[in-house]
């Protein structure tokens, strides 16, 4: 009885010490479902005067291609819908390398929100960062209309609070009312599962910017 | 001592910053070159605010092109969501009064600044930093999302104007404060630096506060006594940047002053003992907070290896380090309360530079 109680009490956030625990638990699991996906790796980023904090750092998933059927493709294909379709190799021709956007993912512990935030930045093969309307091409569309509606507080430029360079970030300030709401209910405990929290956060924070995730990873063990 | 003391808040409000501005060599057109913009740089405002005001000094001789204005200071371009106040006192740590800036109109540097093309840039990046803050304070943003267009414009306009009154009139209704003097550690019982943010409200216990900080960490070559010859930071990599709250508590334990608040920020720096605070030194033994998610070692990285990248410790906090909030030094052992109420910035964060002395050691490595 007295856990339902706190069921309804969680708010949705979770602490320094259960995101460690849930990053190792998602990277595992990860790995497991797929081992020829991009990995995700944990980099700690020790903080001056309090080593001691193990949350201080970021998880990493670098290099992935994201390729799209983009406009510039040919309107006929775009109108037919089946992007999904379409050889690769086909595609990768008929879009040329300008084309291939490479992505890079770090999720990082926000000790002021106690929820993890994603960070990211996509560049060219070539190593040329991509434009904010390039990335835009990439995002699914109700993404592309919260950028539209609420340019300031859902999608932005922001310093990677490691890295200190700016990187495309999207606001944590409403995740941990959609997280309680999520995950609350089905929490057996007070809290979930580490695995879970960081899963389902991410099948909405990943699919928001166009970050495809195993299916594999919701499947129960 | 009052929570609140309108005379410190205006001190706050009008502190400023002479600024003697050049424009960058490579963007001066004209012969000779324009003599350099003198300005005051409000404390709590943005350098991005001062355009309008240097531009006019410098249009004639621009070269053609669109403008993208930046600032930097010894060839380290500024961070422009930095009040000009906490870039003042991080960077210039032998106060260089007129504080000797370089204005950029071309070539922004995007790799390490982020954009900055309007003044609605600033504005929404206060807006969504109060947003956080609030809920650090509350544990939601409501207050802030929730406010009317016309409040957020006011309140806007009166950090652009340096309009205390105004400013003091609509975020009263924010609801974030100030803090009670009531502000206490937890029970010296279960006194632990960690355990402040990690764990979530023991039962029973009235809910804590959490304060937002914004700490900010460099180090000042090998004495805090000769600043002038501290390092020049030509790289943002040079500074630590730690976002964290610090917890206080209405009741029990010991009432917390600043160096109590530092030593659940940093405790390697600021956890020395002093003959005054042994008695809670001893208490510190268990040092893992609970975890509802077992065991928090299970990351990759061993514990020993970061502290011997990055320790500081081993140092008497007075030698250790000095702080500057709003250009003061502070004593360490004012209480926490009186700070976060009288010295934070209109964004509700209280935004504290660190100096570290460099030890030998550390010299070497970096």
């Amino acid at each position: 009885m007295q856990s339902e109680t706190s069921a309804r009490q969680w708010d949705g956030t979770l602490s320094p010490n259960d995101f460690n625990s849930s990053v190792a638990a998602f990277c595992e699991r990860w790995k497991e479902v797929n081992d020829s996906l991009p990995q995700w790796l944990w980099e700690p980023f020790p903080v001056v005067g309090d080593s001691s904090c193990n949350a201080a750092g970021y998880l990493t998933m670098e290099n992935v291609y994201h390729q799209n059927a983009s406009e510039e493709v040919s309107h006929e294909e775009s109108i037919l819908g089946d992007e999904d379709l379409s050889d690769d190799a086909t595609l990768v021709q008929s879009c040329g390398k300008d084309d291939i956007h490479v992505y890079d993912y770090h999720i990082v512990y926000s000790f002021n929100f106690r929820v993890p935030v994603l960070y990211f930045r996509g560049y060219r093969l070539d190593g040329c960062p991509l434009k904010l309307e390039d990335i835009e091409k990439d995002l699914p569309a109700y993404s592309l209309k919260g950028l539209r509606e609420s340019k300031w507080t859902f999608m932005t430029q922001e310093d990677h609070p490691y890295l200190r360079r700016p990187w495309y970030t999207l606001h944590p300030c409403g995740t941990s009312d959609w997280l309680k709401v999520l995950i609350g209910s089905n929490a057996a405990n007070n809290q979930p599962r580490p695995l879970h929290y960081l899963s389902a956060w991410l099948s909405v924070v990943g699919q928001a910017v166009g970050l495809r995730i195993p299916l594999g990873l919701y499947k129960s063990q | 001592m009052a929570v609140f003391s309108e005379e410190a808040a205006k001190y706050v409000w009008g502190g400023a910053i002479p600024l003697q501005i050049r424009l960058h060599e490579s963007e001066v057109t004209t012969l000779p070159p324009p003599p350099p913009a003198l300005v005051l740089g409000s404390r709590i405002g943005y350098f991005p605010l001062l355009v309008p005001l240097i531009k006019p000094y410098f249009s004639s001789t621009l070269p053609p092109g669109e403008d993208t204005v930046w600032f930097d200071y010894n060839g380290l371009p500024l961070k422009w969501y930095v009040p000009i106040g906490v870039l003042f006192d991080l960077l210039s740590a032998e106060p260089e009064r007129p504080w000797n800036l370089t204005v950029h109109f071309r070539g922004y540097p995007g790799d390490v600044l982020t954009p900055c093309d309007s003044e609605d840039t600033v504005k929404w990046s206060y807006i969504n930093s109060l947003k956080e803050a609030a809920y650090v304070i509350n544990g939601n943003s409501k207050n802030i999302m929730n406010m009317a267009q016309t409040d957020q414009f006011d309140l806007w306009q009166s950090l652009v104007k340096g309009n205390m009154d105004g400013y003091l009139r609509i975020s009263s209704r924010l609801k974030l404060g100030p803090v009670g003097e009531d502000c206490f550690l937890k029970q010296a019982s279960s006194l632990q630096p960690r355990q402040a943010i990690d764990e979530p409200d023991p039962v029973g216990s009235s809910r804590p506060s959490r304060i937002p900080v914004r700490l900010y960490i460099r180090n000042v070559g090998e004495s805090l006594e000769d600043l002038e010859d501290a390092p020049i930071i030509d790289s943002w990599d040079r500074i630590s940047y730690i976002n964290r709250a610090v917890e206080i508590h209405k009741e029990g334990g010991n009432y917390m002053t600043l160096k109590h608040a530092m030593r659940t920020l940093l405790p390697e720096i600021f956890g020395e003992e002093d003959p005054d605070n042994k008695y809670e030194l001893r208490e510190e033994g268990n040092h893992e907070a609970g975890s509802s998610f077992g065991d928090p070692e299970t990351i990759s990285m061993t514990r020993n290896d970061l502290v011997e990248e990055t320790s500081f410790g081993c140092q008497r906090s007075s030698e250790a380090s000095l702080i500057r909030i709003q250009g003061i030094e502070p004593d360490l052992n004012i209480p926490f309360s009186w700070v976060v109420n009288n010295l934070k910035n209109p964004d509700y964060f209280l935004h504290l530079c660190v100096f570290l002395r460099t030890s030998p050691r550390q010299a070497k490595a970096t």
